[in-house]
């Protein structure tokens, strides 16, 4: 069985994309940047992959709201591309901006099957961009393939629009009985998000987005002290689910 | 059409907390309730239905989208006033740039090509009675690049509105190319034209120019081009960008009579003989130079793989008239003189030093037409935010510092580094190739008259008439596309040579590349406008941001220019090279310019200079006799200390920068369990699975130039040396920059003490280059600006004397790096480096408000040795923590360290190495005195540590308890007594 392939994402201000391939190429995946303009001129590209991967960032400077220009871009595009991709078992994985970019899309959490936009991730509590180390824990009983095994780790969080909302109470319950919430913020929460969520996933369990970044931490060094620690389970985690499939 | 989005809930709006917060803080006011709207202007009105409206600018789940006034919907119903801010017509504005795209993306390319989009956000604010909305309204937008239009609730409910579009045309030029007569003017005329024109070109200089455009064969040559026998403009502002200060270092370059102590010596350039001298020393001891002075940055080996660059500028004019956008654009700035380093390089970290006056200063002090530093800093701040996060840069670094001199120019120094592979295309990286025939082609941004003569302008010192032209903002995202392009077609081998658009714009772009090929040919109607109007002089030298230039060969263009297409950046051929000896430039047909090379850049007459030293007088003071409440007095002053703005906690301000992006951080700016501890500086890993890794320190000390710059240049090396050294740098791998921010040093009727001024630049020359020397420290790359003062009313506000040193090394092995946090209770504490209780200078002498005397002096020739055996030690890893002891003193360090660990510590002073061991008890905690480190081991490792330290001058102090309590006292007098939450609180109280 050949590596897993995974399609990093890039362009228009997406900037947390090298480290993300890194982290793939270090969990044994084999992973290609590829820049959206070139998925929308060969939509096909997109069918090949085993995991496409939303990297960090700021896509279009986050000028209109975070996420929301790119998300329409992918959409306008690429959308029969990847209902396509998701329905023949894909993984999908977006961190930080590429979570607000899922969740714009309404690739997350997808309540309807239809991606009607029903969370959002808007300005930070305080009001500023943030950068710290928070801890994290996994929900045990979410099917997220992402998080499988994981209780609680360490990793940063680097965002200005990180707060986690839903469009209903109605909805904040789907998601806490669908068990789709799949990471909150233990201790700390750093942006003020409903129920602490830090990251969901869509009732199939192969789409993750989440706000703090695994990728920043693929040694112990990247930790504040050092702590022992692995921000790339997650994607090791990812890529056996892909090879499963 | 207006389309304005709100939050549904206006209570869920972080941003109208924050600024809720903010006007509370500044003014007093309080806001009862508020909420923000985004405000869209679109013509023709028709374009986009409010249903695809609502599509493209807003969230549906948290906002609501309305071609109706959002102040009927926020949910804020008793507001009071709106107020309306947007960018003044020219002003580049991102978010309508961005705008644009999405209006794109959804209704296709093409679509939205000739509207019109402005941008404007709106506040909706609950005022109290009688609250003065103007000042309210202040706080919010800068009028020299924004408008504010305000309704009240009367007028509102009377009908008035904000309009559906807002002036945006900017005033044309004539595009005519104009003669200048400088044939027989005299000097008054040629000082006259200078001024006029905003050339910053001396009296010595106009001649110089005068004569050449009159030599009969420059006339001949003239004629038979087809040009006219009087210079063009687009000549002479050209000549004007290529001879300012800012581009040519004429101060640094000049001949110099020194005189002292009634000798007279003659330096010819400052920069050849100690700077450059510094580096071509050494050059064969430090084998891994690469490129260094002659580049947009400074170039090392770090690996046999991968080389790094690093450069700081500075961005000070810009950034006194608009904090904002002079930091953003010092930023994208410096950022591009990366990416135009060799065949491109890509920007790895940011690091900023950034100096104002007091936050607190009195607003009576601040002299009108300046801003007052509180608003400077907040300005620059969120300038880095956006700059820095935007383009996914980790800003791992840097400093803030507060003096009364920089009330009149704050200075900020923003620092790049960055990695290129050790080859490209077979050969070195560093070497760029630009050959007749090749074709220059700019990319990215397009080019308007927002910043024209900023070249010029920052050669001269600020005052009533200092143009706002200058002024304009960054685009990082434009610039992130541009340079993810760069980097994709540089491993595609689709261009030979790159250097960045700054300082003189095109003018100085390809008037540098010319000089390899030695000729080259510029077409000014080729170039994107952002709008009509542009002079040709202005295309020229107009320094709008994010482009770069580019030499291409034809056989790559096709596939360059396809490349550039698929990635949405704008990429035009503007010119080519030649071999013709001159820089031609054309407009619609017509010769406006032709220069020759060697007159353009070698004409220029070099600057004669006078300098007299006088050394300073600062007697000793007696030091104030406390007695019994010695420990009461001493432990105010540390808290006094621990609260002054210089070394109190920035947290809230370094959180808001990324320092994790490309998740290479391994000491980051906090040190600790608690992340609160400052760190001496970054280390970086540079590939996840690799354990060499880079250090990045700063030095500066200019308060110690009151005594002697030379000492202060000694101790601003010694700093950034041995933070490297503290983070467990190779003592024999590291290169530096020299940034000087002096005031003007020429002396003249404004400027009669200018002769010592400039005594004082050659004396920080000598420091600089008698420090590097004795520890083998190659410069790099440089800059300097030497004209840091405002003139108001008459008034001149000068800064103080500034050498920034910054300092790029190496660190074998990236676990083997040390923090300043004490680890673990138990741990012995040392401190390593003589105390000689200089007090000049201090932060001490600041908080005492009189002059102290001699500043602290370094010694690097014994210092030398100390460092190697620290590194001997840290290379084992025997030491669990380090810190250097810098702005504050012994004192300082030592409650930093606790703060950091969030342990508590117990010293006795008696031991520690000093020069007078009676010296006074202020000396010993407080003094300056360079290459000194607080250390803590564990006791396992002890006698280790102390044999490797044998001989050298330290000894151990004491031990890291859990107790909380910070006690140091000397032969058993206790000298300061608290604890943690003492510590944290006066750390915290003068903090931001």
């Amino acid at each position: 069985m050949g590596k897993v392939t995974v399609c990093v994402i890039t362009g228009y201000g997406i900037n947390a994309d090298i480290e993300l391939l890194d982290a793939f190429r270090l969990c044994g995946a084999s992973p290609d940047l590829v820049h959206v303009n070139d998925l929308i001129t060969a939509p096909q590209r997109l069918m090949g992959y085993g995991i496409i991967g939303f990297p960090g960032g700021f896509s279009f400077g986050d000028h209109l709201g975070s996420g929301l220009v790119f998300a329409n871009l992918f959409k306008r595009n690429l959308k029969d591309r990847l209902e396509e991709y998701i329905r023949d078992g894909g993984l999908l994985i977006g961190i930080c901006n590429g979570f607000q970019v899922l969740v714009k899309m309404g690739v997350l959490p997808n309540l309807d099957g239809r991606w009607t936009p029903c969370t959002s991730l808007i300005h930070n509590k305080s009001g500023v961009f943030t950068d710290r180390w928070v801890t994290v824990e996994a929900n045990k009983e979410c099917r997220c393939v992402w998080t499988a095994g994981i209780g609680t780790l360490d990793l940063p969080v680097r965002h200005g629009e990180g707060r986690f909302i839903t469009a209903s109470a109605e909805i904040h319950d789907r998601l806490e009985k669908e068990q789709l919430i799949a990471l909150t913020y233990h201790g700390t929460n750093p942006n003020g998000s409903e129920g602490d969520v830090a990251g969901i996933t869509d009732p199939t369990g192969r789409i993750f987005g989440l706000m703090p970044h695994p990728e920043a931490y693929p040694t112990k060094e990247n930790h504040p002290v050092w702590k022992d620690g692995d921000g790339l389970q997650i994607f090791r985690n990812g890529i056996a689910a892909a090879e499963r499939k | 059409m207006r389309y304005e989005i709100c939050y549904r809930n206006h209570h869920l709006d972080g941003r109208a907390l924050r600024i809720r917060r903010t006007v509370e803080a500044s003014l007093g006011i309080e806001v009862a309730d508020m909420a923000i709207a985004d405000v869209y202007l679109i013509e023709p009105d028709n374009l986009i239905e409010p249903r695809v409206a609502a599509e493209i600018f807003s969230d549906p789940v948290a906002q609501s989208c309305g071609t109706e006034p959002a102040a009927g919907r926020t949910g804020v119903t008793r507001w009071t006033h709106a107020v309306e801010i947007g960018y003044r017509p020219g002003v580049t504005d991102p978010v309508a740039i961005t705008a644009k795209a999405a209006m794109e993306a959804v209704l296709g390319k093409g679509a939205a090509e000739s509207a019109v989009v402005e941008t404007a956000r709106q506040y909706l604010f609950e005022l109290p009675a009688g609250a003065d909305v103007e000042r309210v309204a202040a706080l919010l937008y800068n009028p020299l690049i924004e408008r504010a239009v305000i309704i009240s609730r009367d007028a509102w409910e009377g009908g008035d509105r904000f309009p559906d579009i807002y002036p945006h045309t900017v005033a044309a030029s004539p595009l005519a190319i104009e003669t200048v007569q400088l044939s027989g003017l005299d000097e008054t005329g040629l000082a006259g034209l200078s001024k006029k024109r905003l050339l910053a070109l001396s009296v010595a200089e106009m001649k110089a120019v005068q004569q050449h455009f009159d030599e009969p064969a420059v006339r001949e040559e003239r004629r038979n081009a087809g040009l006219p026998p009087d210079i063009t403009d687009v000549e002479l502002e050209m000549i004007a960008q290529t001879w300012s200060e800012h581009c040519k270092h004429k101060i640094l370059n000049a001949l110099v009579e020194y005189r002292e102590a009634g000798k007279t010596e003659s330096i010819d350039s400052l920069f050849n003989t100690y700077i450059r001298k510094v580096t071509e020393n050494l050059r064969e001891k430090r084998g891994y130079l690469r490129s260094v002075f002659h580049d947009n940055s400074g170039v090392i080996e770090f690996d046999e793989d991968t080389l790094v660059c690093f450069k700081v500028e500075t961005h000070n004019s810009p950034s006194a008239l608009d904090p904002y956008g002079g930091a953003i654009t010092g930023i994208v700035g410096v950022n591009r003189d990366i990416i135009g380093t060799g065949k491109g390089a890509r920007p790895i970290f940011n690091t900023n030093v950034l100096c104002f006056g007091y936050p607190d200063t009195d607003e009576k002090d601040i002299p009108a037409g300046l801003l007052h530093p509180k608003r400077v800093l907040s300005g620059v701040h969120q300038g880095i935010v956006d700059g820095g996060n935007q383009s996914g840069i980790p800003v791992v670094g840097g400093a803030f510092l507060f003096d009364e001199s920089y009330t009149g120019k704050p200075l900020v120094f923003c620092g790049t580094g960055g990695i290129l592979p050790a080859k490209i295309g077979g050969e070195g990286a560093w070497i760029k190739h630009i050959d007749p025939g090749d074709l220059a082609v700019m990319v990215g941004g397009r080019v308007g008259k927002d910043g024209i003569h900023g070249a010029t302008f920052s050669s001269l010192a600020l005052d009533e008439s200092s143009p706002t032209s200058a002024v304009q903002i960054g685009d990082p995202i434009t610039q992130k596309k541009m340079s993810d392009l760069i980097i994709e077609a540089r491993d595609k081998g689709l261009y030979k040579g790159i250097t960045d658009n700054g300082a003189g714009g095109l003018s100085s772009s390809l008037g540098e590349m010319a000089e390899d090929s030695k000729g080259v040919r510029i077409y000014l109607d080729r170039c994107p406008l952002k709008y009509e109007g542009l002079a040709p002089w202005e295309i020229l030298v107009s320094e709008s941001q994010e482009r770069m230039s580019l030499a291409v060969s034809p056989e790559t263009i096709d596939a360059f220019m396809d490349l550039a297409a698929k990635r949405n950046v704008e990429a035009t051929v503007v010119g080519e090279f030649t071999d013709s000896g001159f820089v031609e430039v054309f407009y619609k047909g017509e010769t406006c310019a032709r220069i020759s090379i060697d007159f353009l850049h070698s004409g220029l007459p070099r600057m004669q200079l006078h300098a007299e030293w006088k050394p300073p007088v600062r007697p000793e003071p007696a030091l104030p006799d406390y007695g019994d409440a010695a420990a009461a007095a001493l432990t105010d002053d540390l808290f006094a200390l621990l609260a002054d703005p210089n070394i109190a906690s920035k947290e809230t301000l370094v959180r808001q920068y990324d320092h994790e992006v490309q998740a290479r951080s391994v000491i980051k700016p906090f040190a600790g369990e608690r992340q609160e501890g400052p760190s001496d500086g970054a280390v970086l890993r540079m590939r996840p699975d690799a354990v060499k890794g880079l250090t990045v320190t700063h030095g500066i000390c200019p308060r110690y130039g009151d005594a002697d710059t030379y000492q202060m240049a000694m101790c601003a090396v010694d700093e950034a040396f041995r933070a490297h050294i503290a983070l467990g740098g190779n003592p024999e791998y590291a290169a530096a920059l020299d940034n000087f921010c002096w005031p003007d040093p020429v002396e003249s009727a404004s400027t009669p003490d200018g002769r010592y001024k400039l005594a004082q630049l050659v004396r920080a020359c000598r420091g600089l280059y008698d420090a590097c020397m004795a520890y083998g420290l190659p410069l790099i790359s440089g800059k300097d600006s030497m004209k840091n003062e405002a003139v108001l009313n008459g008034k001149k506000v000068s800064v103080r004397p500034t050498l920034l040193v910054s300092l790029l090394g190496v660190i074998d092995d990236v676990g083997g790096a040390v923090n300043t946090d004490f680890k673990c209770p138990g741990d012995l504490v040392y401190v390593a480096g003589l105390t000689n209780g200089e007090l000049g200078g201090s932060s001490y002498e600041r908080l005492k408000g009189a002059a102290q005397g001699g500043c602290p002096k370094a010694d690097p020739a014994s210092a030398g040795e100390l460092y190697r055996r620290l590194h001997q030690a840290i290379q084992m890893k025997l030491l669990s923590s380090c810190h250097d002891i810098a702005d504050g003193g012994l004192a300082v360090a030592l409650a930093e360290s606790a703060l950091a660990g969030n342990l508590g510590v117990e010293v006795d002073l008696a031991e520690a190495p000093a020069s007078d061991k009676a010296m006074a008890d202020e000396r010993l905690l407080y003094s300056e005195s360079p290459s000194r480190f607080v250390i803590s081991v564990a006791a396992g490792r002890a006698a280790e540590f102390e044999g490797i330290m044998a001989s050298m001058p330290f000894a151990r102090a004491g031990t890291v308890n859990t107790s909380g309590a910070v006690t140091i006292k000397r032969n058993g007098k206790v000298l300061i007594d608290t604890d943690l939450r003492g510590i944290r609180n006066a750390w915290e109280a003068g903090g931001f």
